[in-house]
């Protein structure tokens, strides 16, 4: 009835919504993209503020950016050693 | 000291010759001093947007190798007289010239012109990074497509990357009948997404190819919609604040107001 009721007042999508929105998730994308030399100062600055809270693995850290349809995640992987006990 | 400006875009074919060889036509309207500068080594066609073609003698990389003086190499145009190009080479690769060697370039031209604007080539390459690198400030030139707007965000971001901030935009091609049926992205999806300033809006014009066809920028035919679109971008650059042209109207009657309007001195 709803559906029928829309398409009676020609309110089907508009291409330039489907523009806009196709765009906006590959932007998501597009801009999410650090490049190797940034990748690294983050990995470096991220043992070095850890480092003071855990003994960590730093040849086992791994950091990326995953991507899934929506959205862009920074997921770090961070064996931890041993937690230190005060600062 | 003038100001040097990159006209941009990453996608080819959305009218940045066309956009450049305008905008300089327009500055040089009002009394500036101009030079066009061609970057698109190898693939040259402003000189032919401009109409130019057959007085070429010396291009860009003759200078940048010193073959001759800057001077020589200018080519005045045909309608104006404070108004230069510095073509492309023809015949050689984008690696003829670095970016050093055309800051240098663009310095130089600087201290003799008003404005030096700079016709970038498609890509991101080395021809981009030639481009952009003696510019103080960039116009990307974008249509309502989704391809042509993602590459406009990646330059954007590129720009950013080589200390260039605050690029302004230019919609090129705009079709009010299909903005209006929602078929077309308008001004405002385009400027949402992108979030930079907005320059200029150009609807889509015939009378583009048919100035292209003779070889003279459309920003000089007082007719043109394109033209007056060209002509509020170079005030905008000069600094007057001038309402975009409303792209919902078609109508004879509107049209015909409009005319009235600019013919009584509001343009």
């Amino acid at each position: 009835m709803l559906e029928w009721l829309s398409r009676l007042f020609g309110a089907t999508e508009q291409s330039k919504d489907k523009a806009k929105e196709r765009l906006r998730l590959v932007l998501v994308h597009d801009r999410a993209v650090l490049s190797p030399g940034l990748l690294d100062a983050l990995r470096e600055e991220m043992i070095h503020v850890l480092s003071k809270y855990m003994e960590i693995d730093e040849k086992g850290l791994e950091v990326n950016l995953n991507r899934s349809d929506e959205s862009v995640a920074l997921v770090a992987n961070i064996p931890v050693r041993r937690v230190k006990r005060k600062l | 000291m003038g100001k040097s400006i990159v006209v941009t875009s990453g996608k080819g074919g959305v009218g940045k010759t066309t956009a450049a060889a305008n905008i300089g036509t327009g500055l040089a309207q009002i009394g500036r001093r101009v030079c066009l500068v061609d970057a698109d080594i190898g693939l040259r066609n402003l000189d032919v947007v401009m109409g130019l073609e057959n007085r070429i003698v010396y291009d860009l990389i003759d200078v940048v190798e010193g073959n001759c003086r800057i001077r020589s190499a200018l080519i005045k145009d045909k309608r104006l007289e404070n108004l230069f190009l510095l073509p492309a080479a023809q015949t050689r690769e984008k690696d003829a010239v670095s970016p050093e060697q055309m800051q240098v370039l663009i310095e130089d031209l600087k201290k003799e012109f008003d404005y030096v604007l700079v016709d970038c080539p498609a890509g991101i390459e080395q021809g981009f990074k030639n481009a952009i690198a003696g510019a103080d400030v960039a116009i990307i030139v974008t249509t309502p497509e989704v391809s042509a707007v993602r590459d406009a965000d990646r330059i954007v971001g590129l720009l950013e990357a080589s200390e260039l901030y605050d690029p302004q935009l230019i919609i090129n091609r705009i079709r009010p009948d299909m903005v209006r049926k929602g078929d077309m992205m308008t001004t405002e999806d385009i400027i949402d997404i992108l979030a930079i300033k907005l320059l200029g809006i150009v609807p889509d014009d015939e009378s583009i190819i048919v100035s292209t066809n003779r070889g003279e920028p459309s920003v000089l035919d007082k007719k043109s919609l394109s033209g007056q679109a060209f002509r509020n971008i170079v005030r905008r650059l000069e600094g007057a604040s001038v309402p975009f042209l409303p792209i919902e109207e078609r109508s004879v009657v509107k049209r015909l107001l409009r005319m009235f309007n600019n013919v009584s001195g509001r343009s």
